[in-house]
């Protein structure tokens, strides 16, 4: 089909169905945009938080949306490369994050991790990094890979079967209790960056996000790895026939996404102290909805959608629920999470930059 | 990729050898085999089931499953490549036997790695399972220096004796798996085969079988029963085909009579099921039956319409929270308090009505996506319930109890005994919805959506209806699964209506066959009834299932019992020919004949 063609269908598309089901999604996002609008305005009528309050949620957002987009990164592009979602990367993000606890652990019972705050914190990222990039490899290697070509679903289900298998590994391994990150002391406290107070954590997890997203994007755009990454995204048939070895860079692609994951689920450690064997489901859901907030296949996408995503999350309850005077309304944090997901993908499944997955490869 | 293979081998070719059995492939398994075989120790798997005895003094159950491994990858690695066209049927000989051992070795091998790490290191600290208890097993008692060789020898035997079972012909073989697998269900369920036998005042036969009530076999007992199946099935093995050529040649009326004449005598063994097996495993079949409700009102949606729901698990709670609302005085905000029965009406509506609310939004979605905004529904539904906002109208974390009993008339089901019978009667109206449905007008729109979306709509098919239908049969038979629940357990509670639910209903269905009604039943037999059963296993159950869903889609992603057209589907002719291509095709046909199979 040529891209004339696809344009000239749209619009007549578009005029002829006015059914039923288009009324009513209509009304659903009249509703939600009223219902978010009047929220917002009775919250902030109310006065009820005041300015320093909304701008300390505003960087806690920042911060959590930080790891949703170091998380993202690895669904937007394993979703660019084969098309699937890989149900399992939450796992592969909180199994980086017991690594990053572990070593964490250990490093607190020396002296090393007073003295020199910087380097046990290194250490604790390139463990965790390698722990996650193995696991994600041997899951491709184990549960994806013979599925090549298989319809679209399957290797969905597959990816289900390996969250779980890896969740119950490790809670078998390691039991289920709840762990407790040990504190840095250094980064105790707040800071001021222009002018803005910030807890020294949260100036931690944002820069080595901003590091990480930084050297991907380079990584991706610029290395010859990378342009084989996009490549095989684009047309894995072409790009096999230009003599890109595609499974290698499919394997790629999981280990640059479980690097990144392991890299938030040590950040994690820093902003949430606290984690079990079942705490990669939910981040590994909001950063699937990141990844389709910024569009996915699309790494900056992912970046955008993963920091939206944690501000929306972090203020969301406070402006919009909070309004309506709903009781304990932080319960209903993961709810929000959820309705944005939902609403995402009813009405803008495409995402903010996502324009180039919006037609479905065949 | 399917390809066009030209030129077939014409007939009076000579057949051209087969591969040779690879070594190097043995070899992997059996490293990966040892992979497998540390972590079941690793997650305490062994030592949770080693009190457990399957025969009275030499086979723990602990050991049994670390050793169940080798069997299974000596005989993955010792298995014959594919018979191709143009090739000789592959030879089997000693070349099998020896793959398995060399994988069964290797497997022992890691397993000995892992004995001198215990015994060296104290690793509880990381690895709570890693403990002296587990050396003491996996040791055999023995000193660190002795027990290497013994364990990589008896992996070795037991890898050896999986490469065997391809050196039987199908006759024996099937006859002897046949037999193990009884002696295996006989020793896991000690306390169903003890009622059975002590209902039917067979005393002896415990006292013979076992060392006691619920306890072990003994030795002789295992070998009678070995013996027994074994006998049998070799008998009918040889009559197999006659029977069934028999049961084809009968005239249709006689037929339909032996149909009906199994029907009745099946329908009385069921009713007494309950009676003979008593509270606990009544309570299991219950379970069981509501699952079995679940995945058949899933199979709807995900077998035969095509659309994966990964948040099933909210119309379960639509039709629990409907009923506790209508019939519990308890309930916060509105409390007509009318009977289980009446309740049910409007608990159908409630469910069509959650089932629109949720199809018409992802109507014009791809499949994966729909898959995630069903989760997220399902979440938000639990979330909610929970919720202290909507606990005026729930009940919050405190959920709603005081939920009457069924009463039919008369008759009040109060015993997870009296409510067999219902849960059966609501299956069997599924499984005859499911059926009627199929080759209705629905179910071929169904099926054909779930071929192609777009080609389905060209061809007159209202892909609006066609959704919308799957999706409120479905959370009709899920919210009949709920009232039977609500009113069986009593209470409603939000933490209940889990995102496992969902994933345990989509194991079910996906292991027994989507959009096969046997299937499902064996499914939900399997996966709730035998967990269940056996408590040391109930906490590797979810593990299980993770493990089974990779599994089957890797091996047999149409499902043990198949539809017919499902299978035909995912097993298309050039599967083979892609295999064909994989094993010869690279180094052309001139060549002679790689060693390698992949």
């Amino acid at each position: 089909m040529t891209e004339a063609a696809t344009v000239d269908a749209r619009p007549a598309r578009r005029a002829t169905r006015i059914t039923p089901v288009s009324i009513f999604l209509w009304a659903l996002r009249i509703a939600a945009l009223a219902i978010i609008l009047y929220g917002s305005y009775l919250s902030i009528s109310s006065g009820r938080l005041t300015a320093s309050q909304w701008r300390d949620l505003f960087v806690f957002g920042i911060s959590t949306g930080s790891v949703y987009a170091l998380i993202a990164l690895g669904y937007t592009m394993v979703y660019g490369v084969l098309r699937f979602i890989n149900f399992a990367h939450g796992e592969v993000f909180m199994v980086g994050a017991m690594m990053a606890f572990y070593v964490a652990n250990a490093l607190a019972a020396t002296t090393l991790w007073t003295s020199s705050p910087v380097i046990s914190l290194l250490i604790v990222l390139v463990a965790a990094m390698a722990t996650s990039t193995s696991v994600a490899v041997i899951v491709e290697r184990i549960a994806y890979r013979p599925l090549r070509g298989a319809p679209r679903l399957i290797p969905l289900i597959t990816s289900i079967g390996a969250s779980f298998t890896i969740q119950y590994l490790v809670r078998g391994l390691v039991g289920p209790s709840t762990k407790a990150f040990p504190r840095v002391e250094s980064l105790r406290g707040t800071t001021e960056i222009f002018g803005l107070v910030i807890l020294k954590s949260q100036v931690v997890v944002i820069a080595a996000a901003l590091v990480m997203m930084t050297g991907l994007y380079l990584f991706v755009e610029k290395t010859r790895t990378g342009k084989s990454m996009r490549a095989v995204a684009e047309d894995p048939e072409t790009a096999a026939l230009m003599g890109i070895d595609v499974d290698r860079t499919i394997v790629k692609v999981f280990a640059v996404g479980g690097a990144m994951a392991g890299v938030a689920g040590a950040l994690w450690g820093l902003v949430f102290p606290s984690l079990n064997f079942f705490s990669g489901f939910l981040p590994g859901i909001k950063a699937f909805t990141a990844a389709v907030l910024g569009g996915i296949g699309n790494i900056v996408g992912a970046m955008l959608g993963g920091v939206s995503l944690g501000i929306f999350e972090s203020v969301g309850p406070s402006l919009v629920l909070a309004g309506y005077e709903i009781p304990a309304f932080s319960q209903l944090k993961d709810v929000v999470a959820y309705a944005a997901l939902v609403l995402v993908l009813i009405f803008r499944p495409t995402g903010i930059l996502g324009e180039r997955l919006a037609e479905e490869r065949t | 990729m399917s390809q066009v293979v030209d030129a077939p081998v014409p007939v009076e070719v000579e057949l051209r050898p087969a591969a040779r059995l690879d070594m190097r492939r043995a070899v992997r398994l059996g490293l990966s085999g040892g992979v497998a075989m540390v972590l079941v120790c690793a997650i305490g798997m062994v030592a949770a089931f080693q009190p457990r005895m399957l025969i009275d003094p030499i086979l723990p159950m602990g050991t049994f499953f670390l050793y169940l491994l080798p069997l299974i990858f000596g005989w993955t690695a010792s298995q014959p490549p594919p018979t191709l066209e143009g090739f000789e049927p592959a030879k089997t000989g000693a070349r099998n036997i020896l793959a398995g051992a060399l994988a069964g070795v290797l497997g022992g091998l890691c397993v000995g790695l892992l004995l001198i790490v215990i015994t060296t290191w104290d690793l509880r600290g990381v690895f709570i399972n890693l403990s002296p208890q587990l050396a003491e097993i996996i040791s055999f008692g023995l000193p660190v220096a002795a027990a290497i060789p013994v364990i990589a020898l008896v992996a070795g035997v037991v890898g050896a004796l999986g490469g065997a079972i391809h050196l039987l012909s199908p006759r024996p073989r099937r006859a002897t798996m046949s037999a193990l697998a009884w002696v295996l269900v006989f020793s896991l369920f000690t306390d169903i085969f003890g009622q059975l036998f002590d209902a039917l005042s067979l005393d002896f036969v415990i006292d013979f079988l076992y060392t006691g009530r619920g306890g072990a076999l003994t030795i002789a007992g295992a070998l009678v029963l070995f013996a027994v199946f074994f006998a049998f099935y070799w008998w009918l093995g040889g009559r197999e085909s006659t029977l069934r050529q028999r049961v084809q040649a009968m005239p249709a009326g006689r037929r339909s009579r032996w149909q009906i004449g199994a029907a009745v005598i099946i329908l009385v063994i069921l009713y007494f099921v309950p009676r003979i097996m008593g509270p606990f495993v009544s309570q299991i079949l219950v379970t069981a039956g509501i699952y079995l409700l679940m995945a058949l009102g899933l199979n709807i949606v995900v077998g035969y319409a095509g659309l994966l729901d990964l948040g099933y698990v909210a119309f379960f709670a639509v039709g629990a929270y409907s009923t506790a609302i209508l019939t519990s005085p308890q309930s916060p905000a509105f409390s007509p308090e009318i009977s289980v029965l009446a309740s049910i009406p409007f608990v159908m509506i409630a469910a069509a009505i959650a089932g629109i609310l949720v199809a018409t939004p992802v109507i014009r979605m791809r499949g994966d996506y729909l898959a995630i905004v069903t989760l997220g529904f399902g979440e938000i539904a639990r979330i909610l319930l929970n919720s202290e906002w909507l606990a005026p109208y729930f009940g919050g974390a405190q959920g709603i109890t005081n939920i009457p009993d069924l009463q039919i008339g008369p008759i009040t089901f109060s015993t997870p005994q009296d409510y067999f019978y219902p849960v059966f009667l609501f299956v069997v109206l599924a499984a005859y919805i499911t059926y009627a449905v199929q080759n209705s007008r629905w179910g071929r729109a169904w099926m054909a959506m779930r071929e192609d979306e777009s080609v389905a709509e060209a061809m007159g098919i209202n892909i609006v209806t066609a959704k919308l239908s799957a999706f409120v049969v479905g959370a009709i038979l899920a919210s009949f699964g709920g009232t039977l629940f609500a009113s069986q357990i009593g209470s409603v509670f939000p933490h209940t209506f889990d995102i496992v639910v969902s994933i345990t209903v989509l194991v079910i269905i996906i292991v027994g066959g989507m959009g096969s009604v046997p299937g499902v039943v064996l499914g939900a037999i399997v996966l709730i009834v035998l967990p269940n059963l056996l408590r040391e296993f109930s906490e590797y159950q979810f593990l299980f299932y993770g493990v089974l869903l990779i599994v089957m889609m890797l091996k047999r992603p149409e499902g043990f019992i198949p539809s017919r057209r499902r299978a035909q589907e995912l097993h298309a002719e050039e599967l083979s020919q892609d295999a064909w291509l994989e094993i010869y095709g690279e180094k052309g046909l001139e060549e002679k004949v790689p060693e390698g199979t992949t």
